[in-house]
């Protein structure tokens, strides 16, 4: 099993016609996910890598019974890519896009909240059911199906934990990239929730950064309710206060949003906390060799 | 992106956000001339630095006269300013804003800002004005008052009435908090700002509320939709290298160390900063060329990196997955020989024609040193620095 997505989900790309809606579907269908759609208003009725285009999210899931989204929309308009999506009731939407603006993901999050749908992203590689489906930018062939959950708010730096447990022969259930900015859809909290019921999650990885407190809530959950191990990495120990490191939510402020707060939070639950971050996969394998030995 | 206190108090009163009267300067000359225009018994003249704590460093004079105000003037105009936002370096002032003087007979402070746990703007409200709002939030986070605001509705009048009331104001004056109040939000929500402080607000001896001291920060994201907003960003007020990194759209931190690292992506080149720490060296800066790394970002990045004197090795991590390493190498091959680059290199690369990529860098006759792994690599070029600091 996994969480999420799996080899049933049906993809409607939003932005099918564009570079990178164009490029990243290809990828994903030849990972093996059933792309059904895709959107560009203006473009309904054409075919775009043999997928049938349609002019609005509605169409396309009345046409096809797409399940989830996954949006490549520039970032002037991605706030409406998502409304659009949430409007059509899809249960799932992932958004790629980078650069959306703060205010605009506020009026998202209100709609959002007051929907069923679960929103990845944005600012984010996707997500990743190994062998089975993959919504995003990820490349597949890193990964490989097993056991391990991991959750996080980097792209390059889940495909080094990703590759670092692999190269271990270590497998992922579902490896979901939540995302860099401020506001986003699915937090730590949430995804480590959806871990801890799935049956064939055995052991999370959390790999966290610098702002917000998002880390320390899920660490507060897992300290109450998890019993699976969990192996955690913060990004950003030696960043400056006050600097925003690339990602919009990234950064310290008011003294606020540490990367040592959040290593003492995940530690007070117990959670198995690695300073370097070549150290994720082997810290894994010892976890999970202790784990099998009880 | 951040602009000055007088941009700041520009675009509120552009609101309906009582601010008090004054005008910016560049000369000493001029603010004579704008003291007298004031006619105020006392005028302020105000350094403009994007840093808070200008007071205390120096940075905000009373004059009783307009020949005072152009002395003071001369005095600040050129002046280095080190507050605790500044840093050790500080700020050379080169703009003041000479403003009235007011009957001040209350200080308050209000904020607003986006809650990220929230997920929408809150308003901070507080009694003790002229704080530093992180203070008050150590000391006595209870007299921090907060109203969360729904997008849709924005700010409503209850809503201030709320915090109005529990900062303690007389209920002429809450009716004159809720179109301020609103003001503000309109402010923030119409310009896309990240942060807008008002530290203090204050409450005149006629009855006023009037915004004496204005700090808006706007979200970098949406400078796109206001092309007024961007035109006041103050390149003087940037670090050079910094400034010259934003026009390659690289993203690009400087920071004390010598190591310097080019990393693809925010959150590995933030975990690359933390190895060489944990390696025992110093990074020089956070660079992130981006998810693709191409030839172009690569030579550009090495640019900026060489500009900054203290660097004296540079660790390449690249996680590329679908990116071609060949292509990659090519790239940095290219770069480091137009470039003459003297400083070793360290490079770490993962993606699809990976070994490829490496003999291109061993077989170019460069200083390249090609590393195993993230650590390997985080080792040698700490190293190649010059050992541990």
């Amino acid at each position: 099993m996994s969480v999420l997505i799996d080899q049933k989900t049906r993809v409607v790309v939003q932005g099918l016609t564009g570079r990178e809606g164009g490029f990243h579907a290809e990828q994903m269908i030849a990972y093996g996910t059933k792309v059904v759609a895709g959107v560009t208003p203006g473009k309904g009725g054409t075919k775009h890598l043999n997928v049938p285009v349609f002019n609005t999210v509605a169409h396309a899931v009345k046409e096809t019974g797409a399940d989830a989204s996954v949006i490549f929309v520039p970032p002037p308009f991605a706030a409406d890519a998502i409304l659009e999506a949430i409007d059509s009731r899809l249960p799932l939407v992932v958004c790629i896009t980078e650069g959306i603006p703060t205010l605009d993901m506020v009026r998202v999050a209100a709609e959002l909240r007051a929907s069923n749908t679960r929103l990845i992203g944005p600012n984010c590689p996707g997500l990743i059911s190994p062998g089975k489906c993959k919504i995003g930018i990820m490349p597949g062939h890193i990964h490989k199906a097993g056991n391990v959950g991991l959750v996080s708010r980097s792209g390059t730096l889940t495909y080094e934990a990703v590759d670092q447990l692999t190269r271990l022969g270590i497998g992922q259930s579902t490896c979901i990239g939540i995302g860099g900015d401020p506001i986003i859809g699915t937090s730590f909290l949430d995804a480590i929730k959806m871990f801890n019921d799935d049956a064939d999650t055995h052991a999370i990885v959390m790999i966290g950064e610098i702002g917000g407190n998002a880390e320390e809530v899920a660490a507060e959950f897992i300290k109450a309710h998890v019993k699976k191990p969990v192996v955690g990495f913060v990004a950003g120990q030696t960043a400056p206060p006050g600097r925003r490191m690339g990602h919009a939510g990234a950064i310290i402020s008011g003294g606020q949003g540490t990367a040592k707060t959040k290593y003492a939070a995940m530690e007070a639950a117990g959670i198995h906390t690695v300073q370097s971050p070549a150290e994720i996969g082997h810290t894994m394998e010892a976890v999970l060799g202790k784990a099998a030995q009880r | 992106m951040k602009i000055h206190e007088y941009q700041a108090k520009a675009i509120l009163a552009k609101f309906g956000v009582p601010t008090p009267r004054g005008q910016v300067v560049f000369k000493k000359e001029d603010a004579r001339a704008a003291a007298q225009k004031l006619g105020t018994p006392v005028v302020v003249v105000k350094a403009q630095i994007h840093a808070g704590g200008r007071g205390k460093a120096g940075g905000v004079k009373l004059a009783r006269s307009a020949e005072q105000a152009s002395e003071l003037a001369g005095q600040i105009l050129g002046m280095k300013l080190v507050t605790p936002q500044t840093g050790t370096e500080g700020r050379i002032v080169h703009r003041l804003l000479i403003e009235e003087g007011l009957d001040i007979k209350r200080e308050l402070y209000l904020s607003i800002l986006v809650d990220r746990a929230a997920e929408a703007p809150v308003f901070m409200a507080s009694a003790a004005g002229g704080m530093e709002i992180e203070e008050v939030a150590k000391e006595h986070p209870e007299a921090i008052l907060r109203e969360t605001i729904h997008p849709a509705t924005g700010l409503q009048a209850y809503q201030v009435r709320k915090l109005a009331f529990g900062l303690g104001l007389a209920p002429e004056i809450v009716n004159v908090a809720v179109p301020f109040f609103q003001s503000l939000y309109r402010a923030f929500v119409e310009t896309d700002a990240s942060l807008l402080e008002i530290n203090p607000c204050v409450v005149t001896g006629d009855g006023r509320l009037v915004a004496l001291d204005a700090k808006m920060v706007f979200d970098d994201n949406a400078l796109a939709r206001h092309p007024e907003i961007a035109a006041m960003r103050d390149l003087d007020e940037e670090t050079p290298l910094e400034v010259e990194a934003s026009k390659y759209k690289l993203n690009y931190i400087k920071l004390d160390g010598n190591v310097a690292c080019m990393v693809n992506g925010a959150g590995l080149a933030m975990a690359t900063m933390d190895i060489i720490k944990l390696s025992g060296g110093s990074p020089a800066n956070f660079l992130d060329v981006g998810g693709g790394a191409s030839a172009e970002q690569v030579k550009n990045a090495f640019k900026i990196l060489l500009g900054d004197p203290n660097v004296s090795a540079v660790f390449i991590n690249i996680f590329g997955g679908i990116l071609r390493c060949d292509v990659l190498a090519t790239g940095v091959v290219n770069a480091a020989h137009d470039l003459k680059i003297k400083v070793p290199v360290v490079v770490r690369m993962e993606g699809t024609n990976v070994e490829k990529g490496k003999e291109i860098l061993k077989t170019s006759g460069l200083n390249f040193t090609v590393a195993a792994g993230m650590k390997d690599g985080a080792e040698r070029v700490v190293q190649l620095a010059g050992g541990l600091r």
